[in-house]
């Protein structure tokens, strides 16, 4: 990988500091000239190209390859199938830790799922591994696919999400419903849904002797990492992973999956570096989705409007070999104060791919049918959907009674309203309609995510020509960490921004975690923020501590850092510049290390959530049924604001994916034979530029001063939240159908003869 | 992708013999060829490029007043050519509605005559389908058929096809001139594309070697110019085939029908002319009843091969509208999103 | 069999041998030429990250066959800027944040300057985004890109009027 050359963009603003400034992407440059450099774009000397076969049968096992055509073809090097491969060090269906998963590396001839990697051909060109691959024309014994919600006896699962309970109570749920003067009870669907980041899943590996140097897009360097030195028995510091750009991840790059570690392998097999990328509908499998799932609602109120009680199940699938589990009903724990909820999950198990945590796992799923069941009992209840939601405005966390951390929704509800004009909206569906006919409907949805921690490290230095270095090995999916965590790096130790030398990308710099959960830039600053007060501290004892110094005496917290300064809190005349106390200590240069975790104390003590509201026009042809979002306005608290410019396109992006999750996504799955017959981007849609109308993003003042010293809460995942529901409402708004089984389409809309 | 002779002929007798062996095809700009290659549905052992060839890529004005449109014309220059979509305005709002505007810079007016269905089963070479191998049998029957065809189809393909060009083309009697061993012949574009009968997997009336030289549009295809719209229902906004579509054109004179052309898309194998109910209509003074009753006609002969009633219910309402909004007049420009339902979303809302 | 063809690449005549005729554009340009700029995101032409221009056009580069366009110009994202000064819809990507991971940016780009050299869509924002619906964006950074857009355009023109005033 070429050093990265970085630029801030021309004439930024700065207002002294850099946390909360719009600075454009750093990295901006690099991606509008193309050289930003993806997984796929390296190209090692000798390099070949592997391209994986996959399964077209959902069950059963593969009985013949025709490894001799495949090698037949001019340029094929070699075949890596189950009899012809090299060893791992362990066997990839142990898990070792919940975040390991079972993955399929032609450990045996079994298949789970369609388009599971059966063989891999490795040649010269990508022409000839990908004609190899289709020659090897596999034949199966199959057995009959599991598929769909139905699939076969459910069962309740151990935990769900990540280690969540299965079941939660709070209240006398029974009680709440039979005491309810009004009652909703609706079952909503939602279907299995797949990343599809723009940039394929692809690495390229290349084996030194017992080093292995890897190009890999990975939202986990060190999990990575970590899984990679198990499953091939070499030490860690043996292998390099470079990520400085993923082509979005959205969690499906999270862990390690199955086909770059049939990359790794091939390399192996062959002795030179391999490249594998997946093909788009090689997507569709082995790695990762969201499952599908029913979830049933049983609400209740009493005449006033008050809920009674929250009854939300959710029945979703998981793989026929490994747990997964889409936390769906959780969703319901921490929005509306009912006196009751009970949330609980079951499961089947289906052919398909693992499921896996996509954007906002469980709450996007979860807020749809929540958000759909309270826009259904606030009409039940002659209750404008906002007033309702107000009248039933959780103070404290329902499902534990915890107090919030902070809790802007209030102000959320009210600027997003104000803004869209919500106040003028017709309680009754199907009263508004455009010039041309349309009918218009107006819908909101509250929005919710976790504000959650993981665990992350970072290196600081300060140099004695005055400039900096933060050190971390972040991931930037998309979400700006290049630009952000630089940001915070800057303030933390005390230089403008263009005088830190910021990295991150590389598995060799310590372990900024995973980019997931919407935690990278609460975790990964925590880091940056501790190691940069660390190395200032260092820097403060040398200039404190010496008489020659004009801080002399000041004491470690008798300064603060700024303009590569150390200034006297007391006395803003008296300052020493960091080259200063360095050139005197005779130091090149000092670092220290700082870390970002969660505190177990206040988690404790507090309910963490980021909030918003997000209001929704859309347009359906009353007689055709197509339908189109108008414009959508979302409020979001998130707690502190890194680069509102970086958090506006994320939430921005996140009410697109609701719009795609209420309209477009799904993949479509044979009955019969277990496959995917949309696994393109031709019939899997998701929204073109035509389908995404203005969008106006409020982010609403706020201060926690629990969830970490920097008060971030995050934005990646909660704009899905809230926006999916409030499309699916205002479409009932418009036409007075209530779909309950996404995404909403066509023949559910021909209402008008 | 399989391995495969090249060839690139001087001139279009060249071509048809070098097309005319087994397994050979045409390549033009590959729009649709290079996908099916790609997902292993079409294997070709030779490819004959006719892109080179000169004289395919002229839109020319016959002297009895046709069109003539080579066959290399890309859909993108055929919409945008002014004289073109003034004289034939539904015909090149088909084409912007279709598929993206890099595709239609590259794909040609002969390419998308021969565009191949998107029926899943056929795209899927683990699943049967007689389409793309006789006698194999037909997955999509039974299977995820949502969008699948409601006219024409048989227990044997109910595919339909997918050009948004092709259903005012048809609807404006269209002709097709052919370059084959035995010279030069055409037909109309509406006896181009076979319904599939017993013998889905032969598409068109083409024979091997055949290469479509020209597209026609006959004088009486202008007469249509101040009432035609093409619309068409999708599943997103824009670079999405259609759930069904249709082309309407009509003569008014002195408030009354006097011609009308009415073609459906996305309902069958073929684009699909509604000629019983342009007779219906023929006379008539235009109306929402009688567009509806012609709506009943155009469709009444529709059954659902699978889970797809909802379409016949659907493109009954969309002949509808396109013949109201074809009454109505041809807007001056093309619509921002053409043939969407949802072209004019103006600002002001009722209540 | 070897097929001898040249191509102009973003101003450079290129001859070469090509060993494959199944060599489409895009893998010519990634693999063989190493102009990674330009991406691939499904190679069905579905997602568009492979636009670049073709004689001045906009295409797919995915479902081109290189041997097949023999003696074309073709401009792909690495040929736009003119070292470090960006082209103006470059600098407008990064002022507007059109972008959030940054690959199906070089095909945006791409495929915008070509919807301009088309005049098809003028200021309009509606007939904008139509005109760009060709190249999907999964982190949704589409309000950006149409902002974009739209501001390049404008002082293009701006520009050009000066020229010609």
């Amino acid at each position: 990988m070429p050093e990265l050359n970085l630029t801030s963009a021309p004439a930024h603003l700065r207002h002294g500091s850099n946390i909360g400034q719009p600075l454009t992407r750093r990295d901006g440059v690099l991606k509008v000239k193309g050289q930003a450099t993806y997984a796929a774009d390296n190209h090692p000397p000798g390099m070949l190209f592997a391209v994986m076969a996959v399964s077209s049968i959902a069950r059963g096992r593969v009985t013949s390859l025709d490894i001799a055509a495949a090698k037949r073809h001019p340029g094929v090097v070699d075949v890596m199938t189950p009899d012809h491969k090299p060893p791992l060090a362990v066997d990839p269906e142990v898990k070792t830790n919940p975040f390991v998963f079972r993955m399929e590396v032609l450990q045996s001839n079994e298949v789970r799922y369609a388009n599971q990697p059966i063989a891999v051909v490795i040649a010269e060109t990508l022409e000839a591994a990908t004609e190899g691959a289709v020659l090897l024309a596999p034949r199966y014994e199959a057995l009959p696919a599991l598929v769909g919600l139905d699939a076969g006896e459910s069962y309740v699962p151990p935990v769900v999400g990540v280690g969540n309970p299965t079941e939660n109570h709070r209240g006398d749920v029974e009680a709440g419903l039979a005491s309810a003067e009004k009652q909703i009870d609706a079952t909503y669907e939602t279907p299995p849904q797949y990343h599809n980041a723009m940039e394929p899943h692809a690495i390229v590996a290349h084996w030194d002797g017992d080093h292995l140097s890897i190009d890999m897009p990975t939202q986990g360097l060190m999990l990575s990492l970590a899984r990679i030195a198990e499953l091939f028995g070499i030490a860690h510091d043996k292998i390099h992973i470079r990520s400085p750009f993923l082509g979005g991840g959205f969690g499906s790059k999270g862990l390690m999956a199955g086909p770059p570690t049939l990359g790794i392998m091939a390399a192996k097999l062959v002795g030179k570096p391999v490249k594998l990328v997946l093909r788009r509908e090689q997507m569709f499998g082995p790695v990762g989705h969201r499952a599908p799932t029913r979830q049933r609602l049983r609400i209740g109120a009493d005449g006033e409007g008050r809920l009674t009680a929250i009854d939300h199940h959710a029945r979703t699938v998981s793989s026929t070999f490994d747990d997964f589990y889409e936390p769906a009903a959780d969703a319901s724990h921490t929005l509306y104060a009912a006196p009751a909820i009970r949330t609980s999950h079951d499961a089947v198990r289906v052919n398909t791919g693992t499921p896996l945590f996509m954007r906002a796992p469980g709450e996007a799923t979860g807020s749809l049918a929540l958000e759909s069941a309270i826009d259904e009992m606030a009409w039940a209840c002659g209750l404008d959907p906002l007033a309702f939601r107000l009248k039933n405005y959780a103070e404290v966390e329902p499902i534990t009674g915890r107090p919030f951390s902070s809790k802007a929704l209030r102000a959320c509800y009210e600027q997003g309203a104000a803004r869209f004009g919500w106040a003028q909206r017709v309680r009754e569906p199907r009263q508004m309609r455009d010039d041309a006919g349309l009918l218009v409907g107006w819908g909101m949805g509250t929005a919710t995510f976790p504000a959650l921690m993981f665990q992350a490290e970072a290196r600081a230095v300060i140099r004695r020509d005055g400039s900096g270095a933060m050190e971390i090995g972040a991931h930037d999916m998309g979400q700006g960490a290049w630009t952000a965590l630089a940001q915070i790096a800057a303030d933390a130790v005390g230089l403008d921004i263009d005088r830190v030398d910021f990295k991150a990308g590389t598995s060799d710099l310590p372990d900024a975690g995973i980019a997931g959960g919407s935690a990278h830039t609460a975790t990964a600053g925590a880091a940056i923020h501790s190691a940069g007060a660390a190395v200032i501290a260092k820097l403060a004892d040398l200039a404190t501590g010496d008489e020659r110094s004009p801080l002399f005496g000041a004491g470690n917290a008798g300064v603060i850092a700024r303009d590569g300064k150390l200034i006297r809190r007391d006395d803003a005349s008296r300052s020493e510049s960091y080259a200063d106390i360095l050139s005197r200590a005779g130091l090149v240069e000092v670092e220290a290390r700082g870390t970002g975790a969660p505190n177990p104390a206040a988690m404790q003590d507090y309910a963490m959530h980021a909030h918003g509201a997000v209001f929704a026009e859309v347009k359906v042809d009353p007689e055709l049924g197509q339908v189109r979002v108008a414009r959508m306005v979302g409020a979001f608290a998130a707690g502190r604001i890194v680069n509102p410019h970086l958090v506006r396109s994320q939430l921005y992006g996140g009410m697109i994916w609701g719009l795609s999750f209420a309209l477009h996504e799904e993949a479509i799955t044979d009955r019969r034979s277990g496959r995917i017959m949309n696994a393109n981007l031709a019939e899997y849609h998701i929204p073109v530029n035509a389908d995404v109308p203005p969008l106006d993003v409020i982010t609403v003042e706020e201060h926690d001063p629990h969830v970490n010293a920097l008060g971030i809460k995050g934005v990646g995942e909660i704009g899905i939240t809230g926006s999916a529901g409030a499309v699916a409402n205002a479409v009932w708004h418009a036409t007075g159908v209530r779909v309950r089984r996404f995404p909403i389409k066509i023949e559910e809309l021909l209402t008008d003869l | 992708m399989k391995q495969f002779e090249y060839v690139r002929p001087a001139s279009v007798a060249e071509a048809v013999a070098a097309a005319a062996r087994p397994g050979a095809a045409y390549l033009a700009a590959g729009t649709n060829l290079l996908d099916l290659m790609k997902g292993g549905v079409s294997r070709p052992d030779r490819l004959v490029d006719i892109t080179h060839l000169d004289g395919l890529d002229r839109i020319e004005r016959l002297a009895d007043g046709s069109l003539r449109i080579g066959a290399l014309v890309s859909n993108a220059d055929l919409a945008h050519d002014a004289e073109f979509a003034r004289c034939y305005p539904a015909v090149a709002e088909a084409l912007l509605s279709g598929a993206s505007a890099q595709l239609r810079n590259a794909a040609t007016v002969g390419g998308n005559l021969l565009q191949r269905t998107r029926c899943a089963y056929f795209y899927d070479t683990a699943s049967r389908c007689n389409k793309r191998e006789a006698g194999s049998g037909c997955d999509a029957r039974g299977g995820e058929n949502r969008t699948h065809a409601v006219l024409g189809w048989s227990e044997s393909c109910i595919a339909t096809h997918p050009s948004d060009f092709c259903v005012p083309l048809v609807a404006l009697d269209a002709i097709v001139e052919i370059e084959g061993r035995a010279g030069r012949r055409e037909i109309a574009l509406d006896d181009l594309h076979r319904l599939p009968g017993e013998t889905p997997a032969r598409e068109t009336a083409l024979e091997p070697g055949d290469l479509i030289v020209a597209v026609r549009l006959p004088p009486a295809a202008r007469e249509f110019a101040a009432h035609a719209r093409y619309l068409k229902v999708r599943e997103r906004t824009s670079y999405a085939f259609a759930v069904v579509s249709a082309a309407a054109a009509l003569r008014i004179e002195n408030g009354r029908i006097r011609d009308v052309r009415l073609a459906l898309g996305g309902v069958a194998a073929r684009p699909w002319r509604a000629r019983a109910a342009e007779d219906l209509l023929k006379g008539a003074t235009p109306a929402k009843d009688v567009f509806r009753e012609a709506a009943r006609r155009a469709l009444a002969d529709a059954k659902p091969s699978g889970d797809n009633a909802f379409k016949i219910e659907l493109a009954r309402r969309i002949v509808v509208r396109a013949l109201t909004l074809a009454a109505a007049g041809t807007p001056a420009r093309i619509p921002a999103l053409p043939a969407s339902p949802l072209a004019s979303t103006s600002g002001a809302i009722h209540a | 069999m070897n097929h001898s063809i040249s191509l102009t690449v973003n101003g450079a005549r290129r001859d070469f041998v090509l060993d494959d005729v199944r060599v489409t554009l895009l893998d010519l340009l990634r693999e063989r030429l190493h102009l990674t700029g330009t991406k691939k995101g499904c190679d069905r032409g579905q997602c568009g990250a492979c636009t670049i221009l073709v004689d001045g056009k906009r295409i797919n580069s995915c479902l081109a066959l290189a041997i097949s366009h023999d003696g074309a110009d073709i401009l792909t994202i690495e040929g736009v800027a003119r070292g470090d000064q960006l082209h103006p819809l470059q600098a407008a990507f990064i002022a507007h944040d059109g972008f959030q991971c940054g690959f199906c940016t070089p095909g945006q780009i791409m495929s915008a300057i070509g919807m301009m050299r088309e005049g098809q869509a003028g200021d309009d924002p509606e007939r904008i985004r139509e005109c760009m619906s060709g190249n999907l964006c999964r982190c949704g950074a589409y309000a950006g890109i149409v902002d974009a857009v739209r501001e390049a355009q404008a002082g293009m023109d701006e520009s050009n009027q000066r020229r010609s005033a």
